[in-house]
């Protein structure tokens, strides 16, 4: 779902505001920004401010708290009140990651959300297999990957290993 | 120690004599479901360095991560529904209730043991919560299906983990095989109760906030009987006694040293930033 912006053209000063809250770099992963990532809902003019509609990752995730005050020292250092709003539902998922977003990751070497769950979708049949989904490595392109640790460095990552160039390396868990 | 009872006194017309007003009891509702997930947060943080590999302290800190992230929304709602004065808000929640104001179930709060006891123990719980939200999805309560929209997402990893982890021990090697056995019968006793109904249960599924513990109790064991049979392990039999009474706030012995270790910084140094 694309975020969407109202009243907010991009030449005046809310309107590069707006594009600055939207390059914000997640805490985290800097090499994404949190338009990239899915988390700008909307972005709307209210009176001389914005107010920044985000959607949470993960319950838990230490960095939404990160990404809440870098928004707000945007509006700070230009002199924009700006108030951010938290939307929970619809909930957050993978698939509003950008192209553009999943490209950075997987430069960054981190493999993209495949779009597909590590266990059994809501409702289907019990995982009672030992499963295994294709990662491709994001260093060396190959597809022979294997998962190491289905929870990894951050909660919205797990962590894989290459059996061709052996390399280990992050995945970002498709939610 | 204060009465279980501490919420403002009623102020909407009872339902009936005996019953709290309808704002405690929708505040009772997201107290037992908020807690549940914040002792077991802590619960699975004592794996942090003990866990029996590296992956697993992640693993472990990570699912505790996320039910700290589902308690820290239940409880904020379940303050905004008290609206007591001053409102209390989730630290004050979380930091400054005694004992006899917890509403999560003995499970969580039970001391952790092997490593094959605690993926006993998260599968009966993930199983649980995945069933719970699920059926909170739809809740009357917005925000409430809010966070089971996000939380259900966060379990169902949850339960895969204990799945994949129960299936490894289960059809590994006999030690493996015996020692979640094992951790299955220690923890049996305290799942019933999972499953049971209380007031502010009862209240939440009549108004369409939540739903009734019992009626998920069918799905979450059918999903927790094939995994096992998948594991080549087996169901306890019934236990002589269950585990009761945590949704009024009795628990057992395990429960202050918990609590003790949980608020002791925030009460020794009240409003501390850092």
């Amino acid at each position: 779902m694309p975020s969407r912006t109202s009243d907010v053209g991009p030449t005046d000063l809310l309107g590069r505001v707006a594009q600055a809250v939207r390059a914000v770099p997640d805490p985290e992963i800097p090499v994404i920004t949190i338009e990239d990532l899915g988390v700008i809902r909307e972005v709307e003019r209210v009176g001389d401010g914005l107010r920044v509609t985000i959607t949470p990752t993960y319950s838990g995730c230490p960095a939404m708290r990160a990404m809440e005050e870098a928004v707000l020292d945007v509006g700070r250092r230009a002199g924009v009140p700006v108030e951010v709003v938290t939307r929970l539902s619809p909930a957050w998922t993978t698939d509003w990651m950008s192209e553009q977003g999943r490209e950075s990751l997987r430069r960054f070497g981190i493999a993209p959300p495949t779009g597909e769950r590590a266990h059994a979708a809501a409702g289907g049949p019990v995982g009672l297999t030992l499963q295994a989904r294709q990662v491709t490595c994001p260093l060396c392109g190959s597809p022979d990957t294997e998962e190491i640790a289905r929870f990894g460095s951050t909660a919205c990552k797990a962590l894989r290993r290459c059996l061709a160039c052996r390399e280990p390396f992050d995945e970002f868990k498709t939610l | 120690m204060s009465a279980p009872d501490a919420a403002p006194a009623a102020v909407a017309g009872a339902r009936k004599p005996g019953l709290p007003d309808a704002r405690t009891l929708h505040t009772r509702y997201l107290l037992s479901l908020g807690d549940d997930a914040l002792i077991y947060a802590q619960r699975l943080g004592e794996w942090l360095t003990h866990a029996p590999q590296i992956e697993e302290d992640m693993a472990l800190g990570n699912v505790g991560l996320d039910l700290l992230g589902q308690a820290r929304s239940l409880l904020t709602r379940a303050g905004e529904v008290e609206d007591a004065h001053p409102r209390r808000d989730e630290d004050a929640l979380a930091m400054l209730r005694d004992e006899r104001e917890f509403r999560n179930v003995h499970l969580v709060e039970r001391p952790r043991g092997d490593f094959g006891q605690e993926m006993a123990r998260m599968l009966w719980f993930a199983s649980y919560q995945y069933e719970l939200y699920t059926a909170l999805l739809g809740s009357a309560d917005a925000t409430l299906a809010g966070v089971a929209q996000k939380a259900v997402k966060e379990v169902a990893y949850h339960r895969d983990h204990a799945t994949q982890w129960v299936l490894r021990l289960g059809d590994g090697t006999p030690e493996s095989h015996a020692r979640v056995q094992a951790g299955l019968e220690a923890v049996h006793p305290y799942v019933q109760e999972l499953g049971e109904d209380f007031d502010a249960a009862r209240w939440a599924s009549e108004q369409g906030v939540g739903v009734l513990p019992s009626s998920l109790a069918a799905s979450v064991n059918a999903y927790v009987g094939e995994v096992l049979e998948g594991a080549t392990l087996v169901m306890p039999d019934e236990p002589r006694w269950h585990a009761r009474g945590g949704r009024e706030g009795v628990h057992s012995g395990a429960m202050g040293l918990l609590l003790a270790e949980l608020q002791h910084i925030a009460r020794s140094h009240p409003g501390a930033t850092w």
